[in-house]
């Protein structure tokens, strides 16, 4: 009865895909929600997310491919027979209703006659429980946020579908319902799919992330695994920043791939280098800022054996608080970004020094040499 | 923080902040004054003629006095009260069809039109383009006897129906109620459908989505959701379709008989014919204070101030 109850409600996608003329939103994939998770679809705009998250509620029919809740095959089914529920992204609240006939919307369309006291709950448990009697438009964005969680959550839909249910929160008030959504997931232990282009709220939220790209699922997994382990540039890229060396490979041996890189030599651990490898070939190394150290080159004979080392000049640095932000160009790689934290500052460490990069090899990933650095990579120019 | 708000005050006290205000304070009227001016002359001022006009007495070749007689608001109301009450019937029936007819339609454009949307508006607001007067005169041959309406309704047995109630007589649909409200529908159809259309086209595509997500039926979002949110296209495209069409005269002059006379038509043949200018002009007021009572118990009803 347990395990039955384990995976009764796990959202199973087969093959699924959506197509709009000549044009693939979705290709063909395969994604498992075990019941009872928090998973994220990560990715840009147009990745294909939403459109996936909708192919679930039933607002859109996939090309091809299958939707299953549990054991039930829902394909077919239109939204409103589906036991799914949707918080859309702009809250869609019926503006002609009061906040409790629109969070009693869904019981009564199911004929429930008293639904007093579970609105009533329901509005105290996203604190609105005051605001019972006004009208949409007279909240703020966050309550109205809230109205739509309710709104939702009380018909104990199998899958909560959130469909960028933040983005149009200011960044105070996101943080604090990323907690709060968070808290009401762990309460009501209802799935949750939740759609955002934000890596930081994925990586807040959610206890699964898949990062989507061009329609496709480029990889999956818990936000600390994805964002240690990224399988290809764009992972690496979009979730935080990553610094790539393209670098030839000397030697296999053991556990380590040995790389030579301008006139160094690094070291990769072999079980995080995703791409095959053999002696000749090359491999993009990547290495995330903060995990690096820098040492000023007058110093550079302190830094302990076994670690991998870059030379280069410092050209840029911002002082952000809690740490400090260098570029440095390298022979190897122009500018690398390095994040380290404020405990000892060093004055020499300004712009025109001369340093050394280095890090433990235990933190360098290796990935196929054959994609695009610069994927994933956010472009400041949309939000200017 | 003290130390900001404190020096803050001295900048907003500035003086060359006040002259431009006093100057932008009258430009709100001076726009205004061609409307006012507009209303003041074709409206209040022909009003206060007529109202005058009303409670006057004598007779053309002696020339008309105000004495204040009111009896003829009276005397007007117990002469024509059928006509009153066939204008309302009239006017309530075109505005019902009207709804019937229109509320599709501007679904249609407003939802599922697509790239022939503003095609089809063009075509609902086309018939405007020719005369109403010869639009009208072309009813007359769609109705004629022997026609194709005729025809189609009597092998329907539909003549039956609205024989029964009084809307035809006999096989015959023109000069009866029936072509009087047929007329006065299509001559009003586009004013229906423009506010639908209008309200309509504005409610979110996602709260149908969202209504759809919540276990709500396509019939049931419709009663729940679009129409509610389009009330205030319904309101508006009644009232225009009603009140016009209450006080038309053309449609049963043209399409009617002197059995389906209704008031425009008594105050029109009062004003030009019998030149009886204080009935005529108790007829208009009393038509307008019936619609005005009408229109404010109509709204009070519906509502509509409650919607966004």
């Amino acid at each position: 009865m347990t395990t039955a109850q384990e995976h009764g409600g796990d959202v199973r996608l087969t093959g699924i895909s959506k197509t709009y003329g000549s044009f693939t939103a979705v290709h063909p994939l395969d994604l498992t929600v075990p019941q009872g998770s928090f998973f994220a679809l990560l990715g840009a705009s147009g990745c294909g997310k939403t459109t996936t998250l909708r192919m679930i509620a039933g607002l859109e029919e996939p090309s091809s491919g299958t939707v299953r809740l549990g054991e039930q095959d829902v394909t077919a089914l239109p939204p409103y027979k589906r036991p799914v529920n949707t918080v859309f992204q702009s809250y869609a609240l019926f503006p002609h209703l009061d906040i409790f006939e629109n969070v009693a919307f869904g019981l009564r369309r199911r004929g429930i006659k008293s639904v007093k006291k579970q609105v009533g709950e329901m509005l105290d448990l996203v604190q609105l429980g005051e605001q019972a009697r006004k009208k949409p438009h007279q909240l703020s964005g966050g309550q109205q946020q809230r109205v739509a969680v309710a709104r939702a959550l009380i018909n104990h839909p199998k899958v909560l579908l959130l469909d960028e249910p933040l983005g149009a929160l200011d960044l105070k008030l996101r943080r604090q319902m990323q907690l709060e959504l968070k808290r009401i997931q762990t309460e009501v232990g209802i799935t949750f799919v939740h759609v955002t282009h934000d890596q930081e709220e994925a990586m807040t939220m959610a206890d699964t992330v898949a990062v989507m790209n061009g329609g496709r699922v480029e990889q999956q997994g818990a936000p600390a695994d994805l964002y240690e382990n990224p399988g290809t540039t764009f992972v690496a890229n979009f979730l935080g920043t990553s610094n790539f060396i393209e670098a030839e490979v000397a030697e296999v041996s053991g556990e380590d791939v040995f790389l030579k890189a301008g006139g160094g030599k690094l070291t990769l651990p072999k079980a995080r280098c995703t791409a095959s490898v053999s002696a000749g070939g090359t491999v993009l190394v990547g290495v995330r800022p903060e995990k690096i150290s820098l040492t000023h080159a007058d110093d550079a004979g302190a830094i302990p054996d076994g670690r991998n080392r870059i030379t280069g000049r410092i050209a840029d640095s911002s002082f952000i608080g809690v740490s400090t932000q260098y570029v440095v160009d390298s022979p190897v790689c122009d500018a690398f970004e390095v994040y380290a934290q404020n405990i000892e500052r060093d004055t020499r460490l300004a712009p025109g020094a001369e340093v050394v990069l280095h890090w433990n090899p235990a933190h360098t990933f290796g990935l196929d040499a054959d994609q695009d650095v610069e994927a994933g990579v956010e472009k400041v120019e949309e939000d200017a | 923080m003290s130390t900001l708000t404190e020096a803050a005050p001295p900048e907003a006290d500035e003086p060359p902040a006040r002259p431009p205000r006093k100057r932008g304070r009258l430009v709100p009227y001076w726009l205004l004054l061609p409307g006012i001016l507009w209303l003041l002359v074709f409206f209040a001022l022909p009003l206060v003629y007529q109202a005058s006009t009303s409670v006057q007495t004598g007779s053309l070749e002696e020339g008309y006095k105000v004495t204040w007689h009111f009896a003829t608001y009276w005397d007007a109301l117990g002469d024509y009260w059928p006509q009153f009450l066939r204008s309302v019937l009239y006017a309530g029936a075109a505005t019902i069809l009207c709804l019937l007819l229109g509320y599709p339609l501007a679904y249609l454009i407003a939802f599922r039109a697509g790239r022939w949307r503003n095609l089809i508006l063009v075509l609902v607001i086309a018939p405007f383009f020719t005369s109403f007067l010869i639009r009208t005169l072309a009813w007359k041959t769609i109705l004629a006897d022997g026609g194709p309406v005729v025809g189609a309704l009597n092998n329907l047995h539909l003549l039956d129906v609205t024989n029964w109630l009084g809307a035809t007589d006999g096989d015959r649909v023109l000069a009866t109620p029936l072509a009087v409200v047929c007329g006065l529908t299509y001559n009003f159809l586009p004013f229906m459908i423009l506010p639908l259309y209008t309200s309509l086209e504005r409610i979110d595509g996602r709260l149908h989505e969202a209504a759809g997500d919540l276990y709500a039926r396509p019939s049931t979002t419709f009663r729940k959701v679009t129409f509610p949110l389009s009330m205030p296209g319904v309101v508006s495209g009644t009232l225009l379709t009603f009140i016009p069409a209450a006080g038309d005269y053309v449609n049963a002059d043209l399409l009617g008989s002197t059995d389906t006379r209704m008031v425009g038509n008594v105050i029109q043949t009062q004003f030009l014919r019998i030149l009886d200018y204080p009935t005529a002009a108790a007829l208009s007021f009393i038509l307008m204070a019936a619609i005005l009572l009408m229109v404010t118990f109509y709204i009070r009803k519906a509502g509509t101030e409650d919607l966004v």
